[in-house]
């Protein structure tokens, strides 16, 4: 844990991940208090007055439905921003357990499971979820979150085990065999503190790649569905209006973009704390 | 060698097996079935739902549906597309040379123009030019492809009428219009979603290029290079590049997939006619047999470039073999 808590200090001192932390803090500060501050995202004032362009009332503009575009780009973060971390906790925990399972057993196991991963890394994440979501029911919110949760762990479960082979031949650990350590000290104790480095670069760099995942799901129509806000399905509603009102679309992109590249600026000041040779 | 191969082969093999019947369970654990979804627009009787559950032979036990499956998969036969009534395998026939077309030009634009930049940002690591490219690359690849393709067909397309905003092909031109014109036609037509994609992908092949490159630049020969007195073109280009290009080789096949995904959107939002804007709209209808069709071919694609990523490895690199 503390190694853990080393490589974030690290990765503070690091003037992108500095900048990358500190925008992701207004960002989800925003999520959070944003809504109670803002007017009602679902309000349609003036529903025949059409969309009007950024102005003091409304920064950002009213859409198609006279909705205020910055209420409903602050409603998305909150659901991007959840449905992000939690499909993302779930996949680095798939995956750690996958890979802590296939690294330390090793043999039949192992092959078992990395050929089982090789198949699905085949196959681009997208399209396994076009599929399921184009054939499935009507999918909720949580449904999605799984969905997502559940292809995303194929990549982090071959790093996690990467990890556990390289680790498990350290002195240390062979120290803590020879002096009687039951296995689940050894896994607990041992090999996953020492891959938590890497483990926290993939599931940084996995949040910026939900976000922008979720957004295109929603973007087809397949993912948040109407009428919560989504940054993906508030460009989807632009397109109509994209050349009378192109500022419906542009903000809840440049959210997505700013976003995003936070997320990854924090990435990749945090995987140079863990691997310094590759700054 | 020859060993080598062939354990590589049936591995490659193995792979896409594997693949193949996860995509399989996947559409098979559906909640329902797949025709379940074709009821919601129009309500169907029991019949016509009796009749159709026929037709896609979803009336068979689940282990005869994937025998019939795999035998129409060696047939070449993925079934009939519920959209289109027409057979899978005609209609991603028709639509591969527009995508092919499009990702092989952001092929060339990425490892052109990305393998350079990264060399760049190596030679000056740390400095403003790596810094700033560093930034600019990871704003790329922070844009939804669909957005940034939709922005620049409102500025360039609407506004500035620079370039056509949609299609392949200028529906006006004259039927007798000559070779030269047509394909500087469908030129003009590849600018915009080329570019799109190119933008939001790009990052990947620089951040690789540029670690391979520092890799080599800090090994004793660069040094040595350096030291006889060459050219500073010479040490990076002739003596570094050629090494830190190996690990550019794998990269093809990672980088693959997300070239598939990205045109997904990119051809949606251009109506550029390939199969990532037929994958797109069979989404819409609910079309499995298609999007199972696409999904495999992207799936036999990506194993097969993987497979020559690691024979061009292999032969490159002697030590990859004799490992």
């Amino acid at each position: 844990m503390n190694l853990a808590l080393e490589t974030l200090r690290t990765a503070w001192r690091d003037p992108r991940g500095r900048l990358g932390g500190m925008v992701l803090l207004v960002v989800t500060v925003a999520a959070i208090v944003g809504p109670w501050l803002l007017p009602d995202p679902r309000a349609q004032p003036d529903i025949l007055g059409g969309s009007l362009p950024p102005a003091i009332a409304h920064p950002f503009g009213t859409d198609q439905l006279s909705r205020n575009v910055l209420s409903r780009v602050v409603a998305g973060a909150r659901i991007s921003l959840s449905v992000a971390l939690l499909a993302v906790a779930l996949s680095v925990s798939l995956g750690a357990a996958v890979g802590l399972v296939s690294g330390y057993w090793g043999g039949t196991v192992d092959a078992a499971l990395m050929r089982v991963v090789d198949g699905a890394l085949a196959i681009p994440r997208l399209f396994i979820l076009l599929l399921v979501l184009a054939v499935w029911e009507r999918v909720t919110i949580l449904a999605l979150i799984l969905l997502i949760g559940a292809t995303g762990w194929f990549a982090t479960s071959r790093l996690v085990r990467a990890e556990v082979l390289r680790i498990r031949e350290e002195g240390y650990v062979w120290a803590a065999v020879a002096l009687g350590a039951k296995r689940r000290r050894i896994i607990f104790w041992h090999l996953l503190p020492n891959a938590l480095g890497p483990l926290l670069v993939a599931a940084t760099l996995g949040v910026g790649d939900v976000i922008l995942l979720e957004a295109g799901l929603s973007f087809l129509g397949l993912g948040i569905q109407p009428p919560t806000p989504s940054w993906g399905g508030m460009i989807l509603d632009s397109k109509e209006v994209l050349v009378s009102a192109p500022w419906v679309g542009l903000f809840p992109g440049l959210a997505i973009v700013v976003t995003v590249f936070s997320v990854n600026l924090f990435g990749d000041a945090l995987r140079d704390a863990v691997d310094p040779r590759s700054a | 060698m020859s060993g080598w191969l062939l354990r590589r082969a049936v591995q490659a093999a193995a792979t896409f097996g594997i693949a193949l019947t996860l995509l399989f369970v996947l559409m098979r654990a559906a909640p329902g079935d797949p025709l379940s979804r074709l009821g919601e627009d129009r309500p169907l009787s029991l019949r016509e739902i009796e009749v159709l559950r026929a037709r896609y032979g979803l009336d068979q036990p689940v282990v005869k549906q994937f025998g019939n499956f795999l035998e129409g998969l060696v047939r070449g036969d993925l079934g009939v597309s519920i959209e289109y009534g027409r057979p899978v395998t005609a209609l991603l026939a028709e639509r591969l040379p527009a995508t092919v077309l499009l990702g092989g030009t952001v092929l060339l634009l990425n490892f052109g123009v990305g393998l350079w930049l990264g060399v760049r940002q190596a030679v000056r690591r740390g400095a403003t030019e790596d810094r700033w490219l560093t930034a600019l690359s990871l704003t790329g690849y922070a844009m939804p492809s669909f957005w940034l393709g939709l922005v620049l067909a409102w500025l360039v397309g609407v506004e500035l009428r620079l370039l056509p905003a949609a299609g392949m092909q200028d529906p006006l031109l004259s039927s007798d219009a000559g070779a030269l014109t047509r394909a500087g036609d469908v030129l003009r037509h590849l600018v915009l979603p080329a570019f799109t994609l190119s933008i939001v992908s790009i990052a990947a092949t620089m951040r690789y290029q540029r670690t391979a490159m520092l890799e080599v630049l800090r090994l004793p020969y660069i040094v040595t290079a350096r030291a006889k007195g060459l050219a500073d073109r010479e040490v990076i280009w002739r003596h570094a590049w050629r090494n830190a290009l190996f690990p550019i080789i794998t990269l093809f096949a990672l980088w693959l997939p997300i070239l598939v995904s990205g045109s997904v959107f990119v051809e949606a939002v251009f109506a550029w006619p390939g199969l990532g804007s037929l994958a797109a709209g069979a989404v819409g209808s609910r079309d499995y047999p298609l999007l199972m069709g696409a999904s495999l071919l992207v799936a036999a694609l990506v194993v097969v470039s993987g497979f020559l990523a690691d024979i061009a490895y292999a032969l490159l690199d002697p030590r990859v073999r004799l490992a």
